[in-house]
């Protein structure tokens, strides 16, 4: 849309990388509801979703209330012959504290519940602000950093399916009853697929810098916040080099 | 989906253009910086060095999945060893649930633990070893896939470390029944967690690297 040059082959500005291939693209501005993918191998870069924001903290409030519920609530109960157990997750750390497995119960637990209340903690910190249009906390970069990077190791819906195969194996042994907390992984599953429909990181990354957060000595922010993706083309850029 | 339309003219990408992509965030930054201003993470080149990383985890991966095979998941002891105390390793349990006659959860349990750790091994494998290479477009776009895969796979294999983890805190019923978890969980979980370490160390963007310069080029260079 613009016919000035707003990037600069010198110094990336107005440039992004895709993360997958390194292709080269332009910034451009982007209506909500387009999703821009890269002309070499397809990765998505950029899908602006409108409301995203409170969405996303939305979502993210939701997957803690129901992460904090199942570890608490009884998961599966199992009975046979008259012995009983119906236990929760907090049951069965507890159960594990004194035992060499102790790693295996730790990983195992970090990854179903920790990283998830840590990952919708933090992305909560992170679009908190940005949602109301106010500069970011401090950290607000590394926060988010870290929240994508431990997405693959955040493992509930996987968790499910191994929940299915468990009770399968332990029906010619006992009868078992699923409880409040399985539900509740279930509608995590759901959870996450919406919050990752409206997840953009691109739009996150460039509402970080351009909120205020002196991401760049070459890159004075705050000379507009209307314009989408083009605030370095329209200061100095060789103000603070 | 885009498809591979573009190859008659070679895509500029920022390594060519002297550049640095940040692979967390796509900003872009002269060469010379070592971290993202933006997202703070470091930025690496596309470079063949950091295929290190990736056969360091992958080895690490196929050295924990030899114990995983050979020890017991778990052992369950029924009746306080009376009636039984059988110990199953990966492969026993998927026999194990033939037996029981639930064809549909041993594939499962199949797939996840032997199938697709031994692809993974062998896909990450391949994909290190023409990372960079010369090629064309449609083999590029085939090395992407199986990355792609191998990527978004690569978790699921954890099923089995959840089954034996429900399984032993569930059947704890005293005397009539009990299930521990063996050696094997331990070692399966490491390997699956080291391959995963290891597609992440994988650097996509090698896969692009080695295409030509020029879009006719029979001139196939080494670097």
């Amino acid at each position: 849309m613009s016919t000035e040059p707003s990037y600069d082959l010198a110094t990336g500005r107005g440039l992004i990388a895709c993360p997958s291939c390194d292709a080269l693209h332009l910034r451009e501005d982007m209506a909500p509801g387009e999703t821009a993918r890269c002309i070499r191998c397809g990765h998505v870069l950029a899908k602006p979703r409108e409301g995203a924001f409170v969405q996303l903290i939305a979502l993210a409030f939701t997957s803690m209330v129901l992460l904090i519920g199942a570890v608490f609530f009884p998961f599966l109960e199992v009975s046979t012959f008259g012995f009983g157990n119906a236990s929760s997750l907090f049951d069965v750390a507890l159960a594990f504290a004194d035992g060499v497995l102790l790693p295996l119960v730790i990983a195992v637990l970090a990854m179903i519940i920790g990283l998830p209340i840590a990952r919708a903690f933090l992305l909560v910190y992170t679009l908190a602000p940005l949602a109301q249009g106010r500069p970011p906390y401090r950290h607000a970069a590394t926060a988010f950093r870290w929240s994508e990077a431990l997405r693959p190791w955040s493992m509930a819906e996987i968790f499910v399916i191994g929940t299915a195969v468990a009770l399968v194996k332990v029906a010619g042994l006992a009868s078992v009853h699923l409880g409040p907390a399985f539900w509740a992984f279930c509608a995590l599953i759901f959870v996450n697929l919406a919050s990752r429909s409206f997840m953009c990181r691109t739009s996150i990354w460039d509402a970080l810098e351009q909120s205020g957060q002196a991401v760049d000595d070459r890159d004075p922010s705050g000379t507009s916040s209307e314009v989408q993706h083009r605030p370095a083309s329209l200061a100095d850029p060789q103000a603070g080099a | 989906m885009s498809a591979p339309t573009e190859p008659q003219s070679p895509v500029l990408t920022a390594h060519r253009a002297g550049l640095i992509g940040c692979r967390s965030c796509g900003r872009v930054w002269p060469q010379q910086e070592t971290h993202c201003h933006r997202c703070g993470a470091e930025l690496v080149p596309p470079d063949r060095r950091g295929l290190q990383a990736v056969w360091a985890w992958l080895i690490a991966g196929l050295i924990a999945y030899i114990p995983a095979n050979v020890f017991p998941m778990m052992s369950t002891q029924t009746f306080a060893g009376l009636a039984g105390n059988s110990e199953a390793t990966i492969l026993g349990g998927v026999i194990e649930l033939i037996h029981y006659g639930s064809w549909d959860i041993a594939i499962i349990v199949f797939v996840a633990s032997i199938v697709v750790p031994v692809g993974k091994f062998i896909a990450i494998g391949w994909l290190a070893m023409v990372a960079g290479r010369p090629a064309n477009v449609e083999q590029a776009h085939t090395r992407l896939k199986v990355y792609e895969v191998v990527e978004f796979i690569g978790r699921w294999s954890m099923i089995d470390v959840f089954v034996v983890a429900i399984l032993s805190a569930l059947v704890q019923l005293g005397f009539v029944a009990s299930i521990k978890p063996g050696p094997a969980a331990v070692s399966f979980a490491l390997s699956v967690a080291f391959t995963m370490l290891s597609a992440q160390s994988f650097d996509a963007r090698l896969i692009w690297r080695g295409l030509p310069l020029r879009s006719r080029a029979a001139t196939h260079r080494t670097e």
